[in-house]
């Protein structure tokens, strides 16, 4: 038996993005944890409450090696959210998920000196050893000194987008020049327009821009969302599948409507 | 100049291998020489479609790994004597597959014959990546059913992106052959149209092939489609589609539309 639903409003799945810290440990582990008291020691509570990310690349870990260093970490107070460049074999359970698709972003400003003392006299810590991540979905990082978002007005695919292919585009519009197969998704910070059949996903105003909207020139679509708000192909309107259709956002209400 | 052609589908058991076989032969018998590899490496099955499984002493991959020559490895057909095999192994692991000798074994294949088909296994991984990565025209085979096109339209995504040509900024040549094609049934609604797979995969249509039991009865003989009777229906159709791969305009004819009264109304009371 299927349980009814009495309250029949859709759940928000919103994008969201952090700044997050990025470790990068050199071995000897010993040697670079020193330095990463120094730092701490000089800024109390710098990694308190903030997204941190180890990234292992090119280190040649064993599991336990890793595991210790996660505890070596968690003791000093620092927390991982998540670990990059690892080998899957390396991470067991318990241990921060594996993350990727990461971009550059600024470097953080090094803790400002709670002591008077002069750096060199202080030791080794080197700026640049936590730099930072932005999260892919990134849209408007959080922290100030981050390089800003190029304003890029809209990204034009010319081929049909397959299934299996994603189209992500948080800078703004994207307009797809063909179908878009099942299976195949877009998400756009701005609007979508599709001239072609729109049979796969189609998510606009990921970056919670509630104005956006989907055209397309014929709706089979599995999903279509804007601005976190989605609604399921079983939910569209018989009348307007296989139809040029519009789909805006109406208030807390997905609407669409033949174009 | 010698045409690679990958057969390719990412769905299992939708005809790759007859079809291999089948535009193989069809190819040689208008003159051409032409290699089938078989890319399965630990399921191969193009020897047994082609009739030479008592025949396979070397292999793809011992010639990949320099246990064997190329000219050692390659069996040549009892019935069309410009056809010939490269074999898959059976025993081996499709690891033993590398990027570079099977870059090495295609520019020694293009050197000595007109057509290079490559049966690719199903799947996306590497087999079924290694096979398409050095062609120049891809035969996606699809069956006219909603899994095996998603899965099609799949492929030719990673057609467009992981291919040797792709990656040099060219478009690889893709053609749709429509296999198992039942007019009965997709007139019913069982199936779908020729119409609605093309206006979905996008792609040219070289052929379509309709669901018969002479190509079970081929297969089952050890040989191709093309060569075993020359008169059946999908042996035309396959016939067809090679001389389409070749160049020449062949009108193309959907099975079951030229159908009689009777056939109407036999469909209506089928339905």
């Amino acid at each position: 038996m299927t349980e009814t639903l009495t309250d029949t409003r859709p759940i928000r799945l919103k994008g969201r993005s952090f700044l997050a810290i990025q470790l990068s440990p050199e071995l000897p582990f010993d040697n670079w944890l020193a330095r990463l008291d120094d730092l701490a020691r000089r800024s109390t509570g710098f990694f308190l409450g903030r997204p941190i990310v180890l990234d292992v690349e090119g280190l040649d870990l064993d599991q336990d090696q890793l595991k210790d260093l996660i505890a070596e970490l968690g003791e000093r107070g620092v927390r991982i959210m998540g670990i990059e460049g690892a080998r899957p074999s390396i991470l067991g359970l318990g241990m921060p998920p594996a993350m990727r698709g990461g971009r550059p972003a600024a470097d953080f400003d090094p803790p400002a000196e709670t002591t008077p003392e002069p750096v060199a006299a202080t030791g080794k810590a080197e700026p640049g050893e936590a730099s930072v991540m932005e999260r892919p979905a990134e849209a408007k990082p959080a922290a100030t000194r981050s390089e800003p978002v190029r304003a890029m007005p809209s990204l034009i695919v010319d081929r049909p987008v397959r299934s299996g292919q994603s189209i992500i585009f948080p800078e703004g519009d994207v307009t797809v020049l063909g179908a878009v197969s099942s299976g195949a998704e877009i998400v756009a910070g701005g609007s979508i327009h599709v001239y072609g059949a729109l049979r796969g996903r189609a998510m606009a105003g990921s970056v919670g821009h509630s104005e956006a909207r989907i055209f397309c020139s014929k709706l089979e679509a599995e999903l279509v969302a804007i601005d976190g708000l989605y609604k399921m192909a079983e939910d569209i309107d018989r009348r307007l599948v296989g139809q040029p259709v519009c789909v805006s956002l109406d208030g807390e209400t997905i609407k669409a409507d033949l174009i | 100049m010698a045409k690679t052609i990958v057969v390719t589908s990412g769905k299992g058991g939708v005809g790759k291998t007859t079809s291999t076989a089948a535009l193989g032969a069809a190819l040689a018998q208008r003159g051409d020489k032409v290699a089938v590899v078989d890319f399965d490496v630990g399921l191969r099955n193009l020897d047994l479609v082609m009739g030479a499984e008592r025949r396979v002493v070397f292999d793809l991959i011992n010639v990949l790994q320099g246990d064997a020559k190329l000219t050692q490895a390659l069996i040549r057909d009892k019935r069309v004597e410009t056809l010939f095999l490269l074999p898959a192994s059976q025993t081996r692991d499709k690891d033993n597959l590398t990027a570079e000798g099977v870059e090495r074994v295609m520019e020694e294949l293009r050197a000595d014959f007109d057509w290079i088909i490559c049966d690719s296994p199903a799947g996306i991984e590497r087999g079924a990546t290694l096979a398409m990565r050095h062609a120049d025209i891809a035969v996606v085979v699809t069956n006219p059913e909603v899994s095996s096109v998603r899965d099609s339209d799949r492929i030719i995504g990673l057609l467009d992106a992981k291919t040797a040509k792709a990656e040099r900024g060219e478009r690889i040549e893709k053609h749709l052959l429509l296999t198992r094609y039942d007019p009965i049934r997709a007139e019913r609604g069982d199936m779908l149209k020729v119409d609605d797979v093309i206006e979905i995969l996008s792609i040219p249509l070289l052929g379509i092939i309709p669901e018969s039991m002479d190509v079970l009865r081929a297969s089952n003989l050890g040989a191709p489609v093309t060569v075993c009777d020359t008169h059946t229906a999908p042996a035309i159709a396959y016939t067809n589609a090679a001389r389409r791969l070749a160049g020449e305009e062949v009108p193309m004819t959907i099975p079951g539309e030229k159908r009689g009264l009777f056939g109407k109304f036999f469909g209506r009371r089928a339905a």
